[in-house]
This record gives structure tokens, sequence and C-alpha cells, in this order.
């Protein structure tokens, strides 16, 4: 009878599997950097006062919502054939998780009271100044624990980028597995490193919760 | 832009200064607000003059806060002119004619003008000297040592020398308020508007705020446009009161005539029922 449980095949797939974790560390590190940016300018493109820019940002926002990431992905990397699978996945994922967070900076910035509008205004601080100096600060602070959360999230999203061949770990556990007819050693390490990873990272999102008094 | 604070030192001034005459200050010309169906004012015609300190008094809903808020730009007019310093502040010229004035002209303005809110509103994310700089620096272009030193000296009149490198919330009601109006000092405005500025303090805290508007109602030309329910404060620093009734002054005097024997009915009421709540 076989071993249920190969210590061997699972040494061997360790040093692939950690390469791979670092894919997937960059991806979220990237993807978190366009997600956390662009989420801040959709909020904000949703609140012109031009409604010919807050129809289609509004649409677009929608329009990426309703649809599953990893359509969205297979479609952009057919499209832009040119492109490296990385790049393509960091933007896709990024640019999936920004929506989100668009709506997280929205609530954000409508929870700074009016007050704090209105004290500006008869300050005379011109628009941009009591964005960057008043009110966004506010509003980011209240919700750190809400994108920190989309974060861990989109971390554990980063595998759909294995379907377009982004050698992070999932991918690295997959290859690995067929090349030696074997999951389970690879699957389970690569649960517990995702594990690992997030477990403290959400203790820390949640501490965060607690000192801004959520 | 002068660089020197209005504020003199307190041990210059004993009496309140004499009015000067010309331009008024404020002007409202035939001012109509509407909050939809509820028209709150009702084609009001007043003037402050320049240095001038004047109360408005009345029940809640008469109007008074939304003539401070219309003079701070925060609500538009739906129709009529104000007039700050003989200047348009609702509207603008163009070619002639008075237009709507847009967030360009009015952000010019409005520099004139200060107001102090009923809920102090300082920025949370600043620290208090912060709050007081801020606008200084980035509105006026005063550079940021100067600023700090005038913010210094303004938090100094207020009582607050030793809170410059707290935030707000650790601060009382009361000293919130002062930096509030140290913050609207730092702007140098010629008019600064109170509105209900001790309403949110507790009693024991209410003191304090009144007592630092006091001195600087004796010290300075500020004009003042206040809405108060602390009847002795303001018969102690105004010129004149404006009694409001529905959008409309109902009556209007020296604070002696108004608090002593009010001649209309309305006025009569509404004392009484605010010093019997005392």
């Amino acid at each position: 009878m076989p071993k249920v449980w190969d210590w061997d095949l699972a040494g061997q797939a360790l040093p692939l599997l950690l390469q791979g974790f670092l894919v997937t560390l960059a991806a979220t590190v990237v993807a978190s950097v366009v997600a956390i940016i662009l989420g801040l300018v959709l909020a904000m493109l949703r609140r012109t006062r031009f409604a010919a820019v807050r129809a289609p940002v509004r649409a677009f926002v929608e329009f990426v919502r309703s649809t599953p990431v990893m359509v969205q992905l297979f479609a952009v990397y057919v499209v832009f054939p040119g492109l490296s699978p990385f790049t393509i996945g960091v933007t896709v994922l990024g640019i999936h998780y920004a929506t989100y967070m668009s709506e997280v900076y929205r609530a954000g910035i409508d929870g700074v009271p009016k007050g704090q509008w209105e004290a500006a205004t008869a300050l005379s601080l011109p628009r941009g100044r009591t964005w960057r100096a008043v009110i966004l600060p506010q509003a980011v602070r209240n919700v750190l624990p809400a994108l920190g959360n989309y974060v861990i999230s989109m971390f554990k999203d980063t595998p759909f980028l294995a379907v377009i061949t982004v050698h992070e770990m999932v991918f690295q556990a997959t290859t690995f597995g067929g090349d030696h007819f074997k999951y389970l050693e690879v699957f389970t390490m690569a649960a517990a490193i995702f594990l690992i990873a997030s477990y403290p990272t959400s203790l820390l999102v949640r501490r965060l919760e607690k000192r801004l008094g959520h | 832009m002068a660089t020197e604070p209005k504020i003199p030192d307190l041990s210059e001034v004993d009496t309140p200064p004499n009015l000067p005459t010309g331009t008024p200050m404020v002007q409202f010309d035939k001012v109509v607000k509407r909050f939809g169906d509820n028209v709150v004012l009702d084609h009001l015609d007043f003037s402050v003059e320049q240095g001038e300190r004047v109360t408005l008094i009345g029940p809640s809903g008469s109007g008074k806060t939304t003539i401070l808020r219309l003079l701070m730009t925060l609500e538009r007019i739906n129709d009529g002119v104000i007039y700050v310093e003989g200047q348009p502040l609702s509207h603008m010229d163009r070619g002639g004619k008075l237009v709507p004035a847009n967030e360009r002209y009015l952000s010019t303005v409005r520099k004139k003008i200060g107001m102090v809110f009923q809920q102090f509103n300082l920025f949370p994310n600043m620290k208090v000297l912060e709050n007081v700089i801020e606008a200084p620096v980035h509105v006026l272009g005063v550079p940021k040592d100067e600023a700090v030193e005038r913010a210094k000296k303004l938090l100094d009149l207020v009582g607050l020398a030793d809170r410059v490198g707290q935030h707000p919330t650790s601060l009382s009601g009361g000293q919130q308020q002062r930096v509030a109006i140290a913050r609207a000092l730092a702007m140098q405005p010629d008019v600064l508007l109170l509105d209900e500025v001790t309403s949110a303090l507790d009693p024991e805290l209410v003191a304090d705020v009144l007592n630092v508007l006091r001195d600087i109602a004796r010290t300075t030309t500020i004009t003042m446009l206040i809405v108060t329910h602390e009847m002795h404060f303001a018969r102690d620093v105004s010129n004149r009161i404006l009694m409001f009734d529905k959008g409309r002054i109902v009556e209007e005097g020296a604070p002696d005539k108004i608090f002593s024997e009010p001649e209309n009915d309305r006025t009569q009421t509404f004392l009484r029922a605010v010093l019997e709540e005392r």
C-alpha cells in the first residue's frame, strides 16, 4: 500500500512552493498598490460635480464588480498577448479590487462630518487642499481596517493568476503535483503557507479596528 | 495683505471703538432664502457698519443662523444680493450685470469673513497649532514660521498657549471652541460670524469662551455678527440687536432699549421666555 503522506516529496516541493510564494507576495503588493490608489481615484471621480465623468465611472465600477475576476483575466490575456502575464495579472486584480475599495473610500468620505467641509470653506481652503489636508486623512483613517481586509482577500485571490500562467504558488503546486502524480503534499503545504501568512495579518487588522474604535 | 494681527495688545483700548461711517461692512438687499417650500428669509434688508457688533436674536427657525451661513457662503441665496464692503458676495459683476458668483469669485470674497461654529469643527487630524496655521499658510501664503508665531500669540490670547502640541480631541469643549476662535482670527477677517458658539458647551465652560469674545470685542475693531442665546453677553458686546421672527426683522435697536423696554409683542414674549429659562 502506498504511503498517504510522503515527507520526501514534501521536502522536494518546498523550495518550489516558496519560490512561488515570492511571486504571490509580489503580485499581492503590486495589485494592492494599484487597488489602493485607483480605488481612491474612482471614489473621488464619483463625487465630482461633472455628471459626464460620474456616469461612465459608475458604469465602469458596476461592470467590473459584476463580472468574475477570472473572466477578466482571460479576456485581457487574450486581447493583449504582448504583455507579460504578471503585468496583466496584477493590473486586472488591482483594478478589480479598486472598484470594491472605491466603495469603501466612498463610505469613509461620506463619514467625515459636514462641519469639516464647512470649516474648510470658512477658512477659504482651496478644494484640493481641503481634500488632501482635511477630508482624506480622516476618511482613510476610518476605513483602514476595511482596506486591510480587502488586501488579505486579494492575497487569497492570487491563485487565479495561475490560469494565465503566472508562476505563483498554486501554479507551482499544480505543476509539481502533475509531474509526480501526487497533489496531497503540495496543496496541503500551499494551504499552510497561505494560512501562516494571512492569519497574523488579519489579527493585525483586527487590532487596528479595535484601536480605531470600530 | 497686512501681516500684523488685528488683535492689538489687550491693554491698549478699553472703550468700544468709534464706528467709522461710509460703506456698510455687510449689506443684505432684498435677500430671499428658501429651503424647498419653506421661506426662511423673505426679502430681508439690513446692513452692518464697519466695526459694528450686531446680535441677532429670535426664536429658532427665524432665520438667524441662515443669515450667517449665507454670509459664509455655506448656502446660496435664492434672490436679492449680499454685499460685503460694497462688493457683491452672492454675485459677481460680468459686463455691468450681476450674475451668480462662481466658486473662484466666492473664494476671493469669503476671505474677508471668518466664522466660529456651534460644534467647533476643528480638524481632528491636526494638532491645535496646525489647526490655527493651516489657512494662513495655505490660503494667505504667510511663511510658516511667521504663521506659527502669530498662531502662538492668538492661542495665548484665548488662554491656550500651553496646548499648541495637543490634538483637539484631548481638549474640553470650551478649549476647543477657543482654539476655533483663534483659528478664525488667524485669517484676519474683517467680519467675524459667531453662530451659537456656546450652545454645545457644558454650562461651566461657557464663561471662558464668552470672556475671550468680550476681550476681542473690547480690543479690536473687527465687525461681528452674533447669534446667541446668552442675552447678558449680547447686551455687553453689541451695538445693536436685531429681533427676528419668521425671516423678518420685527424690532431693532440698542441693547438697552431692546432688553429693557422692547416695543414689539414678539420681542417681549421671546425675551420673557429666554430670560425665564435661566
